[in-house]
């Protein structure tokens, strides 16, 4: 099975290798939409047909991770040396404009590929028993399919505008997917706000794609790292990276323009992991590290991109510690990671930020899982019992480790792998990324205040799940006598993928074991053919020895104490439920209130624009201007001259004669004189 | 050859036509008006016919046949409407005025 225009460029490297699976790599993204067909057909044919929603949504799936299986061995036997072109046909050819819908195989795509494809099928299956009651479950799997290829589009596009086409649409995805219950207004609105902060990104996006073209007068993603070195100057590169970072902060919910994540959690939970957690939130991750070059030619936006993720990781992690809502404080503290790894890529840590991508997606994916599992449990309960409380909040949870011994033990691991306990996947990844953090402080000073700030932001990560495990699962529980009968495990096909999910936290950071740990880093010498070019220009040596000892020891000291800190000061007071507990106070307030920056945004940003629209555009432009001067002008003036036009017709026919006598003498005169 | 004069003549009889469509309002006496231009523009033809060949007379009969079909139809369409008004006073007949 190949297309007629199939023809992967570079493959003469990898001789012999015949290229199977590569050359099959737009069956990743064909699958999905074989899906999305199938899938968005009978949500408007057949909706009730769930066995044949839950039998394609997920296998279509799992065919494209088997796919995404074959290309990595394929990989792993002949590495390439440059990205593997898969060009499928011509896109646009303008000018000197040349783009081609191209696709691009490398180690790097192939992670992103294997996490998209592998989380992605075990979200898929969860969401078989999460959803299976849900009247719009095949729309569901339509939307999840869309999603999931645009998001392979993205990581696979071999030129920046094939990318594009991926990020824009994992944003439609993630729009409709927030909105999936869109008869209630707040997730409505939710989903609006979401796709007009990402519009804000995808403005500098595109700004970055004119620039690149005007500097480098290309697109594609192998000819820019290229000739980026010789033909841009710093400043240019500087600019490019910092409009594309503006893109990034978009999609990846940075500072400032975060705020859409946290509102994103009115999606279904499975969302929340996939979408909100695992995949889309790290593509801006993800085009740091494809377009490294620019970056590395840059020094002064990677001190921007690091100081974005460092204040971002410490300034989330302070609101994660004062949320009640269970999907709230874990969005927070996705938004916490994504700081990581931004911190990673912006000091040049490449392979650090794409280890924590992919241990974040599994520790994460389970994170949210889980508590899935937990509000699925209690909204049975709730509604079981005519209940109308908050199945969301952990006020009104307490001691569910009675009912749900699985998912408090899954969860528990994953709070170890995010709180950075080892030998958790969390620990090596995130230990990474701070030590270059702290390796970057040798040559400038202020990277050791975002190395603090890191820390400091562990620490409080530590803090904050060890008070959500401690609010759900600990404790005597807040749930009335009648609820609790009703409270039980989740279907298998819910704590399955859990389990799995569990089992990647564990193990996750043998991808990337260091040397200390006995490993040979494999995730670095994987990406190393993609890195490359960019650690080449700004190299990274991290810290060995005594030093890397002390980091080690200073990581696992702020991991055990806060997670020790989280549980006692959690479980040290009495928790009242959501309906009785006072408002919170002082600073309290300040982080539950997310210190107000919805409020700032709304009075800066929000209301001048509503304002302007409402008392300038409407009233002024649209009204008086449009309406009033040019439409009702017209109206006028058309009057007029009709009425004039109209005075002619006086009805009179010896009138007519004596103007079609004029008329006539004034041809003549004008053809014979 | 009395080309100048005839010329001249038939000048004469279209402006007393003209004259006569423009100010007069009976709609008889309008149709006659009519007529009469027609016919200074027949005398033209046969005067000036005499210096450039028969075309001039050939047209002559088409221009009186047109006529005689126009005053049949002219004759029918002002009893038409005078049966309908009973008037023929065309300051009076201005349905179409704007």
């Amino acid at each position: 099975m190949t297309l007629p225009l199939l023809a992967v460029q570079g493959a003469d490297e990898v001789s012999g290798s015949g290229l199977g699976a590569v050359r099959l790599a737009w069956l990743t993204i064909a699958l999905p939409l074989l899906g999305v067909l199938v899938n968005g057909a009978l949500a408007f044919v057949r909706p009730r047909a769930r066995a044949l929603v839950s039998l394609v949504g997920p296998g279509v799936l799992l065919g494209a991770f088997a796919v995404s299986v074959a290309i990595f061995f394929e990989l792993r036997a002949h590495p390439p040396e440059a990205p593997l072109i898969v060009t499928l046909w011509p896109w646009l050819h303008v000018g000197d404009l040349r783009i081609d819908l191209a696709l691009q195989v490398d180690q790097l795509a192939t992670v992103m590929l294997l996490v998209v494809t592998g989380v992605g099928s075990l979200i898929h299956i969860y969401s078989v028993g999460y959803m299976g009651e849900d009247p719009g479950y095949a729309r569901y799997f339509a939307y999840l399919n869309l999603f999931v290829v645009f998001m392979l589009i993205l990581v696979l596009g071999a030129s920046l505008p094939v990318l594009f086409i991926g990020w824009e649409g994992v944003g439609l995805c993630s729009y409709l997917l927030i909105g999936f219950w869109f008869t209630d207004k707040t997730n409505a609105d939710a989903g609006k706000k979401a796709f007009l902060a990402n519009r804000v990104g995808d403005f500098g996006f595109l700004i970055a794609m004119f620039l690149l073209w005007q500097t480098v007068g290309a697109l594609d993603f192998a000819t820019i790292l290229a000739r980026a070195p010789t033909v841009l100057s710093t400043a240019a590169a500087t600019w490019i990276t910092l409009f594309l970072l503006l893109g990034c902060t978009g999609k990846s919910a940075q500072i400032p323009l975060y705020v859409w994540l946290p509102d994103a959690m009115a999606g279904p939970t499975p969302v929340s992991a996939l979408i909100h957690a695992a995949t889309m939130v790290t593509a801006g991750v993800y085009l740091v590290a494809r377009t490294g070059v620019l970056f590395a030619l840059a020094p002064g936006t990677g001190l921007v991109t690091a100081g974005i993720g460092a204040l971002t990781a410490l300034f989330a992690a302070t609101i994660g510690l004062r949320q009640y809502d269970i999907k709230k404080v874990l969005a927070y503290s996705t938004i916490s990671q994504l700081g990581y790894m931004f911190l990673g890529v912006g000091v040049g840590g490449y392979t650090a930020g794409i280890f924590h991508l992919v241990t974040h997606s599994f520790f994460k994916a389970l994170l949210f899982l889980g508590a899935g599992s937990v509000i699925h449990a209690l909204h049975h309960a709730y509604h079981a019992t005519h209940a109308h409380d908050d199945a969301q909040d952990m006020r009104n949870m307490g001691g569910l480790r009675r009912w749900l011994p699985v998912t408090c033990t899954l969860m528990w691991i994953a709070t170890l792998a995010i709180a950075g306990v080892p030998p958790f996947a969390g620990f090596f990844s995130k230990d990474e990324i701070l030590a270059a953090a702290f390796a970057r402080g040798a040559e400038q000073p202020i990277y050791y205040l975002f190395y603090g700030m890191g820390a400091l932001a562990a620490f409080l990560t530590a803090v904050y799940m060890a008070r959500l495990m401690a609010m759900t699962f600990h404790g005597t529980t807040r749930l009335g006598e009648a609820q609790q009968a009703h409270v039980h495990e989740a279907p298998a096909s819910m704590t399955g993928p859990l389990v799995l999910l569990a089992f990647l936290s564990l193990t996750g950071g043998a991808l990337n074991l260091p040397a200390f740990a006995g490993g040979h880093e494999g995730l670095e010498h994987w990406l190393e053919p993609v890195t490359r070019a960019a650690t080449a220009l700004r190299p990274l040596t991290l810290p060995t020895g005594a030093t890397e000892d002390t980091l080690l020891a200073a990581a696992v000291a702020i991991a055990v104490l806060g997670l020790w800190i989280g549980f006692r000061t959690t479980l040290g007071r009495p928790v009242l439920p959501a309906s009785i507990a006072p408002p919170d106070t002082g600073l309290a307030r300040l982080l539950n209130r997310k210190y107000y920056v919805d409020e700032i945004y709304d009075a800066l940003l929000v209301r001048p624009v509503v304002w302007l629209s409402d008392k300038v555009l409407w009233r002024v432009v649209d009204q008086g201007l449009v309406d009033g001067l040019l439409v009702g002008g017209g109206v006028v003036g058309t009057r007029w001259l009709g009425r004039l036009g109209s005075r002619l017709q006086s009805g009179q026919v010896g009138l007519y004669v004596l103007l079609f006598l004029v008329g006539a003498i004034w041809v003549l005169n004008a053809i014979l004189g | 050859m009395l080309l100048g004069p005839a010329l001249g003549l038939s000048a004469v009889l279209f402006s007393l036509g003209v004259a006569g469509v423009v100010l007069r309002r009976n709609a008889i006496v309008l149709f006659m008006c009519v007529e009469l231009m027609l016919n200074a523009v027949n005398l033209a033809f046969v005067a000036l016919a005499q210096v450039y060949g028969v075309g001039g007379y050939l047209i002559v009969f088409f221009v009186m046949t047109v006529a005689a079909a126009e005053a049949a139809v002219g004759l029918a369409i002002i009893l038409a409407v005078f049966r309908h008004h009973q008037s023929i006073d065309l300051q009076n007949i201005n349905l179409l005025h704007g």
